[in-house]
């Protein structure tokens, strides 16, 4: 029996689901790597761990031909206008994994110069904890982008048209007066402060 | 005692004293007659008594340190590269107007770590040929290695706008 003859002579899809199922199989990392973190995502790209195996593998050093952003590493005030230039120079649609305490949280580093977590600055999709995280972290963190990707994906990128507020966390959101100061050892929870207005 | 500190205290009487922390030679000049004598005495260091190599430059800011009467300190390590002595100058000065002066026209090397200091202690260089922050970028207001700096800032770190999803 011919294999045709058990197959539907059309299928039935949404665009949507096509186009989602086909850029969750093809992302293309930036690498943001600024500290240790990015000896793990070099890791992950070669060989042993080969994230080739998820489609991501074609790391590319230009944000215009990326869509998916790896911030492995702390950031530093210094490097955050770098990093949102980066951000927007990244064609739609572009997701991003904040990989490693640092990028996430400021980690061990709560000082002045240390940003304390990029998710106050820039979206992030996926978080990896760890301090490095192992290679198999991050490639979780793609399954779990992947998955993402499937679920609300839309062909023509609209579901970030209506994401206009901040994504970060909410607790964190909070705003402290400018002459307040913080002298440590203080408390952690409030540590950390926005002085610009929230949108 | 080392010859090179009688040429001293011949040439600038007064103007300093002299300490030793373990293998550490030190001259330490106060405050009030930094401004004068450093440069001479450097000077001095430099070309009569053979050290010629700048080995660091660094600040230290001794607010609320024990015994301590003036705050901040520059510190110039001496290196003499024919006899392998060591010198260690420190010069002080006081708030509100940190001030000494540039030893870039002695060594060259003085141009970077004295712009260091100067980022991170406010102590300006009269004198140098270029004094702008070398690390912090030039928006930031603070000196973050005084010690009445808090040590997570003054909210510097998270002074931006958010990007969001929707308009990037």
């Amino acid at each position: 029996m011919a294999l045709t003859s058990l197959l539907p002579d059309f299928l039935v899809t949404k665009l949507d689901h096509v186009a989602s199922l086909l850029r969750k199989h093809s992302l293309w990392p930036m690498p943001f790597a600024t500290a240790c973190c990015g000896i793990e995502l070099m890791a992950t790209a070669s060989s042993r761990y080969d994230i080739a195996r998820f489609g991501a593998e074609a790391m590319r050093f230009s944000p215009r031909q990326c869509d998916l952003m790896i911030v492995a590493g702390r950031v530093v005030m210094k490097m955050v206008p770098v990093m949102q230039r980066i951000w927007l120079q990244m064609p739609e649609p572009k997701w991003c994994i904040s990989m490693g305490a640092c990028a996430s949280s400021g980690g061990v580093f709560d000082t002045y110069a240390v940003v304390q977590g990029i998710d106050r600055f820039i979206p992030v999709d996926v978080y990896v904890p760890g301090c490095p995280p192992r290679p198999e972290q991050l490639i979780r963190a793609i399954l779990d982008l992947q998955d993402k990707i499937q679920r609300t994906g839309t062909i023509d990128a609209r579901e970030f048209a209506d994401r206009s507020s901040y994504e970060g966390p909410t607790s964190l959101a909070k705003e402290l007066s400018p002459q307040e100061t913080i002298v440590a050892p203080g408390d952690y929870r409030t540590a950390t402060r926005l002085r610009v207005p929230l949108n | 005692m080392p010859g090179y500190l009688d040429i001293l205290a011949a040439r600038f009487p007064g103007a300093f004293t002299t300490s030793v922390f373990r293998d550490n030679q030190r001259v330490v000049i106060p405050a009030d007659k930094a401004p004068e004598v450093l440069l001479p005495l450097l000077r001095c260091l430099k070309e009569d008594c053979g050290f010629d190599m700048l080995a660091e430059l660094g600040g230290i800011d001794y607010l609320n340190y024990p015994n301590a009467t003036d705050r901040y300190c520059v510190v110039y390590g001496l290196t003499n590269l024919s006899t392998g002595q060591r010198v260690f100058v420190k010069a002080f000065t006081n708030d509100p107007e940190p001030e000494l002066p540039s030893v870039v026209e002695l060594w060259r090397g003085a141009n970077w770590m004295e712009r260091e200091v100067f980022d991170m202690y406010g102590v300006k260089f009269t004198g140098h040929p270029d004094l702008r922050r070398i690390l912090l970028p030039h928006e930031f207001a603070a000196h973050p290695l005084r010690k009445d700096y808090p040590l997570r800032g003054y909210g510097e770190r998270h002074n931006f706008a958010t990007v969001t999803r929707a308009e990037s």
